[in-house]
Formats: C-alpha cells, sequence, structure tokens
C-alpha cells in the first residue's frame, strides 16, 4: 500500500515536471500541445474511493494550471474525467475481478481495452478543456480540430509510455 | 435532517464533483477574465523558480545564435556613437531643451517563458515590480509589438502576449493613418488579423500596420505587420485584412517594456470625461 502511495506521488511529480519543462515547449504542427498529465488520473489505482480520485485530480489540475497561467481550466477538464472514471471503468472490467487487485495498465487490462480507456478519457479531458479555453462558438470547427490533433498526441504518449514501462514489472 | 444526511453520503461523490467544478468555474472567472493578480499564477516563487532554471538551461543551447545578434546590435550601435560622425559643426551650442519632457521609458527585459502554439498565450519576464514594471505597460521587440504586461511579483511578470483571444491592438495603416483593429484569429503565430479598415481605401500587399498612440500603453507608429491579403466582406463596408506579424513570436528572446510617464494623468482626465 505504502508502496502504490509512492508510486502515485513521484508519478504526479514526474508527469507535472514533463509537461511543464518538455511538453509545453513542443512546436510541431502548430498546434500540438498533449496535456501528458491526465496519465496521473488515468493510472490511478481502481481501490481508492471515488472522492479522493476527484481530489487528487483537483490537486494536479491546479498545479498545472498554476505553472501555465489558466486557473480553473485545467481543474475543471481534469475533475470531469475523475468523476466519470469509475463509470468507465465500470463497464470495461468485468464485475468479479472488479475487487481484485488489478491495476490500469494494458497488460493487465489487455491492450484494447485499456486504449478505449485512454481514448475515452483522453478525448472527454480534451473536448472540455480546449472548448473552456476558447470560450466562443464561433471557433467551433478549429477548436474540434485542436482537440483531434491533440487528443492523438497524447494518446500515442500515453501507448509510448505504457510500452517503455510496463515491460519491467511483468510477473 | 438525518434522511437528508443519508441523501448526502448516498451521492457524496457527485456533490463533491460539483462543487469542485464550481470552484473550477469560480477560479476561470475570477482569474482569467478579470485579470485579478494573485499567488495563483507563473509569477510565484516556485514557479517563476522554475521557468528560471528551464530557461538558463535552454541559454546554452542558443548561445550561438544570440552572439550573433549582439554583434550585429554592437556594429548597429557603432554607427551611432558620436566617433563615428564627421564632425562639421563649427560652433556647438548645446540647448536645455525645456519644450520636450521624457514621456516613455524603456526597460529591458528577458523572455523566461514563452509559448505559441495555444490558443491564449502568455510570456514570462525576468523583470517585476522592483525594477519599475507595472500592470498594463506595453511590451515590444526590437522588430515589432509583442504584448501587453498582465500580473506582476516582486522579480517577474506574465505579459499577455499579442496572440490572445483577448489582445485587441488600436491600430493604423502607416501612409495615411486610417485606424483600425489588430487582434488574433488564433491559426498562425506569424499572421494577425485586421479590421474595421473602410472599403474605400486602396490597400497594397507590403502596407505597413503599426501602432496608433491613442491608448497611454504603446507609443505612436509601432510596427506590427505588413498587409499579407486581403478582401470585401459580401454585405459589409470594411476589409477582412490577413497581416504578417513583425515580431516573431517563436524566437522572441529580450523585450522592452514601455512606461509611459503621463499615463496615470491621460487615464484619469478620459475617465472624468467619460463620466459625464
Amino acid at each position: 500500500m505504502i508502496n502504490l502511495v509512492s508510486i502515485n506521488i513521484v508519478r504526479f511529480g514526474i508527469l507535472i515536471l514533463l509537461q511543464v519543462l518538455v511538453l509545453n515547449n513542443i512546436e510541431l504542427f502548430q498546434f500540438v500541445n498533449p496535456y501528458l498529465y491526465v496519465l496521473f488520473i488515468l493510472l490511478l489505482p481502481v481501490q481508492i474511493p471515488h472522492w479522493l480520485i476527484m481530489v487528487t485530480s483537483f490537486f494536479m489540475g491546479l498545479c498545472i494550471d498554476i505553472l501555465m497561467n489558466t486557473i480553473g481550466m485545467h481543474i475543471a477538464a481534469s475533475v470531469l474525467v475523475a468523476y466519470i472514471r469509475p463509470y468507465i471503468l465500470g463497464v470495461l472490467i468485468d464485475r468479479g475481478k472488479k475487487d481484485a487487485e488489478i491495476s490500469l495498465n494494458f497488460r493487465q487490462l489487455g491492450f484494447e481495452r485499456f486504449l478505449l480507456y485512454a481514448v475515452i478519457m483522453v478525448f472527454i479531458h480534451h473536448t472540455v478543456l480546449f472548448y473552456i479555453e476558447v470560450f466562443r462558438m464561433t471557433e467551433f470547427f478549429s477548436t474540434l480540430g485542436r482537440v483531434f490533433l491533440n487528443s492523438f498526441f497524447t494518446l500515442l504518449l500515453i501507448v509510448m509510455s505504457q510500452f517503455i514501462f510496463v515491460k519491467n514489472t511483468k510477473d | 435532517m438525518r434522511s437528508l444526511f443519508l441523501f448526502i453520503i448516498k451521492f457524496h461523490a457527485f456533490f463533491l464533483f460539483i462543487s469542485l467544478e464550481i470552484i473550477a468555474g469560480y477560479c476561470i472567472f475570477q482569474y482569467n477574465y478579470y485579470h485579478r493578480s494573485s499567488f495563483l499564477n507563473s509569477t510565484n516563487s516556485i514557479a517563476s523558480g522554475l521557468y528560471s532554471a528551464k530557461d538558463s538551461f535552454k541559454e546554452y543551447l542558443k548561445l550561438g545564435k544570440v552572439n550573433d545578434q549582439l554583434l550585429q546590435e554592437n556594429a548597429i550601435l557603432r554607427t551611432l556613437v558620436k566617433k563615428s560622425f564627421y564632425y562639421n559643426h563649427v560652433e556647438g551650442i548645446t540647448i536645455e531643451d525645456s519644450t520636450r519632457e521624457q514621456l516613455y521609458r524603456y526597460i529591458a527585459a528577458k523572455v523566461i517563458n514563452n509559448s505559441t502554439n495555444k490558443r491564449n498565450n502568455y510570456l514570462t519576464l525576468n523583470r517585476g515590480s522592483i525594477h519599475g514594471i507595472e500592470k498594463n505597460m506595453g511590451v515590444i521587440s526590437s522588430n515589432g509589438i509583442v504584448g501587453i504586461v498582465k500580473d506582476v511579483s516582486e522579480h517577474f511578470s506574465t505579459v499577455l502576449s499579442l496572440l490572445h483571444k483577448d489582445a485587441k491592438i488600436s491600430s493604423k495603416l502607416d501612409k495615411d493613418n486610417y485606424p483600425g483593429e489588430t487582434t488574433w484569429d488564433g491559426s498562425l503565430p506569424t499572421q494577425a488579423e485586421l479590421s474595421k479598415i473602410p472599403n474605400h481605401i486602396k490597400l497594397n500587399k507590403g502596407d505597413h500596420e503599426v501602432t496608433t498612440g491613442f491608448s497611454s500603453i504603446f507609443p505612436e507608429g509601432i510596427s506590427i505587420g505588413t498587409v499579407d491579403a486581403f478582401h470585401l466582406i459580401q454585405g459589409e463596408s470594411s476589409y477582412s485584412i490577413t497581416l504578417n506579424l513583425s515580431t516573431n513570436f517563436r524566437t522572441l528572446d529580450y523585450v522592452y517594456l514601455i512606461k509611459n510617464v503621463f499615463s496615470k494623468e491621460q487615464l484619469e482626465l478620459e475617465s472624468i470625461s467619460q463620466d459625464d
């Protein structure tokens, strides 16, 4: 249990630093700015209560917001995906398996299921985030383009991170 | 009462969700739309320390380019010093000019954080209130306009870039002084939109667009960009114009902050007139 807590705290710190120092400086195809920090919310253990997921996601969003001068936007998007997370997982994980200690990676969840889970979460997060950021309906389609482009790159990074880190802990 | 508690406990996740979203919504309107200064932005010490560290690392990678720039600037300055002029004035008389008073002061600053790939972009500068930086000061680069100071801490300040949905710059055509308004449509960081230029004006590609000096923020004649393309909007009496921006926001490194010495006086006077 302590191990699980420390892993998540380390992941929290690393993802914030990675987001702010590396990913926010990407200058590729004009609009690309993947928000990989969502991975933290995706990978929180299944066992922890619903309210704790929302509270930790709130703090994740707050840290990103402070560093990016966008107070509130990342909080709103992060808390929303944290709220819907158990409902999505409820559909994706079998009832019997639910109580068992399953960790959310693509080896234990299966690649397709994990990808589906990540796609839904990332897409909802990015949609909310980009529409709050723009806050106008006149740029509806250009914003939608941004959502798709950035979701794609965030998912690409999530899948890559799974291939890099999950292999080692295979047992 | 008991059933109310049971109800709240049963749906605690939903209530928590709603209250967290309300906090987020409150923050969005409070800080992003009214530009209140607070510790909740990147001018606080932890965030600005982090960005300074990142910038000092990035500086090493850019040293060669910066050296070239400085060398060029030196060459220009050398041509301006007294020694490089032929002195043909026979009787030099210096006059203490009492008809002129300093209106604008410039403060140099380094960009320590910058973005161009979002819809709303901000810059962080390494100058703050102890260097005399105040809210709503104009920021320019050596090529043209950059943005307006948004928040200030002791040692750092954040700048609302021209590449922001709230940025509206009062501007005019250099050749015939027609006033317009420059905004950014969120597409390329090298281009901006110019509106409110009436359709009876003859436009050419490459026409210069500069600041008006109506607001107390920017002096008159700071370059914004050149006309790249223009077309008439059906049913409207003004052009839709695309500008090529003079400032390259991607490679922005050093900027100048402009302090208008009389801005307070001007704004006070204007607010009195508006109240009447």
